[in-house]
């Protein structure tokens, strides 16, 4: 299932947020979307979820989601989303129990996604148990539990220090080498963009227009270590962005 | 390179500690101390005649005066009529204030109709009602119980709401990216944010409810504490009020530590 994006343009009242924005996401894809803080791309990321309706212009599924899905467009949130009073295989359970799975059904795709996200020894832990990095495992999870065709991650790794960062993102990869899944990946961090985007796209300030999009043929697998070309991409990157940067960094939050 | 201190420059002073305090803890053996440190004064003052028995009867003899209800059997009528009010006037008090709180947590329509009237009625003390009740719901049960229920009734409301208010949006947002039934994101979402709240309005509501009972019992109420107290009271029986205003507070006591257990059972994963 592909996604594609027709002239999204939306504005708050008087301000105007994004502008005539579109975009294709292809099966398959890591489409990394990236732009200076308040530019917009959250809110785009909601749109492409169904989140938030846009001013103008459309989000289209083209095609349809494989066979199994529960849940074509799913989210990975920045601040994780788990439900406190809920255990780690409640809150995977949270989203099966309305589908019409049986208690069996249920509970083996509970176990195969934790034993995917390698967190089976943490079934029964509390949220307030767990590191940061283990509670976006868990809400990955979550999310592969509902066989997503297109996983929409809002800044996913932003809530966490630096090493767990690192840890998390080559899960990203490994993930993406076995499943292949499609996703857009809202991050205002270039490393995580080159590392994982196969597609790069480059918001500007508000109100957020597509300023351009970089193309990283490189296979994910390979993108480790010392990598003169990922260095050349992500420096244009932020030549693209650093006065954009600037001057949002300048703007009052909100008016 | 060496992080070992030169033995060969001066010594130099610690630096000052400014860190720690401002996080009381609570000290089990603390509260009894206090208690028993007071009654034990009061009895003493009352003994040396330093205070007056016309003033306040000594807790030996507010003590003497419990013992005649227990041995006359009356402190189980006394208490089992009250209890009976309390609980079904602050149950359904808190059950429809948990229904009403949630409508107005969750509708615009219930919130921007019925928050004004919360606001307006919550402040009138219902004791100034009571004549209506008994017109209302008879001078029976019915107007002892109503008198309760509509006193829990509306701190329940607002916690309820209050509550719900203050759900992370963002995890109802995620029930809503996962495909979440309507009345899925409700019970299994919104209602359990915002159980701290309600138990917290429990708590307040458990308090009100026994204030109440006191004044719902000046209804020509054979039996209950409150009544005992009332009777106590105009007879200027002062160690039976003192015995019964103690039965109150241990009845307040007990609401407390249940609530408490409820709340850390439900509560559990805060911790």
């Amino acid at each position: 299932m592909d996604l594609s994006l027709r002239h999204i343009s939306h504005r708050y009242d008087e301000v105007e947020v994004l502008r005539d924005i579109s975009l294709e996401i292809g099966q398959g894809q890591i489409v990394c979307i990236i732009g200076p803080s308040g530019c917009g791309k959250s809110t785009l990321l909601r749109m492409i979820g169904g989140l938030e309706r846009p001013t103008s212009g459309e989000v289209l599924q083209l095609g349809e989601p494989p066979a199994g899905c529960l849940n074509p467009l799913t989210y990975i949130f920045q601040d994780f989303a788990l439900l406190p009073w809920r255990t780690v295989e409640g809150n995977i359970s949270l989203v099966l129990e309305d589908h019409a799975l049986d208690g069996a059904a249920r509970e083996k795709i509970i176990a195969d996604v934790l034993a995917r996200t390698k967190l089976s020894d943490f079934r029964k832990a509390y949220p307030r148990q767990l590191s940061g990095g283990m509670k976006q495992r868990v809400a990955i999870a979550r999310a592969l539990s509902v066989r997503p065709a297109v996983l929409l991650m809002d800044e996913p790794l932003s809530a966490l220090d630096s090493q767990t960062r690192e840890l998390l993102m080559d899960d990203l990869v490994e993930l993406w080498e076995k499943e292949n899944y499609t996703a857009a990946y809202v991050t205002h961090n270039l490393a995580e963009a080159v590392r994982l985007g196969h597609k790069i796209v480059v918001l500007s300030r508000r109100p957020g227009e597509i300023r351009d999009i970089v193309e990283i043929d490189m296979p994910l697998s390979a993108r480790t270590g010392e990598n003169a070309e990922l260095e050349a991409v992500q420096k244009r990157l932020w030549t693209l962005m650093r006065d954009e940067a600037r001057a949002a960094d300048m703007e009052l939050l909100d008016e | 390179m060496s992080d070992r201190p030169s033995d060969s420059q001066e010594r130099g002073k610690p630096v000052p500690f400014r860190g720690g305090g401002f996080l009381p803890k609570p000290k089990k053996i603390i509260a009894p101390i206090v208690f028993i440190v007071l009654i034990g004064l009061w009895e003493l003052g009352t003994r040396t005649g330093m205070i007056s028995p016309l003033i306040l009867p000594a807790p030996s003899e507010a003590f003497g005066a419990f013992m005649d209800l227990v041995n006359s059997g009356l402190l189980w009528q006394h208490l089992a009529a009250s209890l009976q009010r309390l609980l079904i006037g602050w149950f359904s008090g808190t059950m429809l204030g948990i229904l009403v709180g949630t409508l107005i947590g969750l509708f615009s329509l219930a919130r921007s109709g019925m928050q004004p009237l919360v606001s307006a009625i919550f402040p009138i003390p219902k004791i100034a009602l009571l004549p209506l009740f008994v017109i209302w719901f008879g001078i029976g049960e019915g107007s002892k119980v109503a008198t309760i229920l509509f006193g829990t009734f509306f701190p329940t409301v607002i916690a309820t709401y209050g509550g719900i208010d203050n759900v992370d949006r963002g995890l109802i947002r995620m029930g809503q990216s996962f495909g979440l039934s309507r009345i899925s994101i409700i019970t299994k979402i919104i209602l359990p944010g915002a159980l701290p709240a309600i138990l917290s309005g429990a708590r307040i509501s458990a308090a009100i409810a026994i204030i109440l009972l006191v004044a719902a019992e000046m209804i020509a109420a054979e039996f209950g504490i409150g009544a005992y107290i009332l009777l106590a009271g105009s007879l200027m029986a002062t160690d039976q009020l003192i015995a019964g205003v103690a039965i109150l507070s241990c009845l307040g006591l007990v609401f407390a530590w249940l609530i408490g257990r409820a709340e850390k059972y439900f509560l559990k994963w805060r911790a």
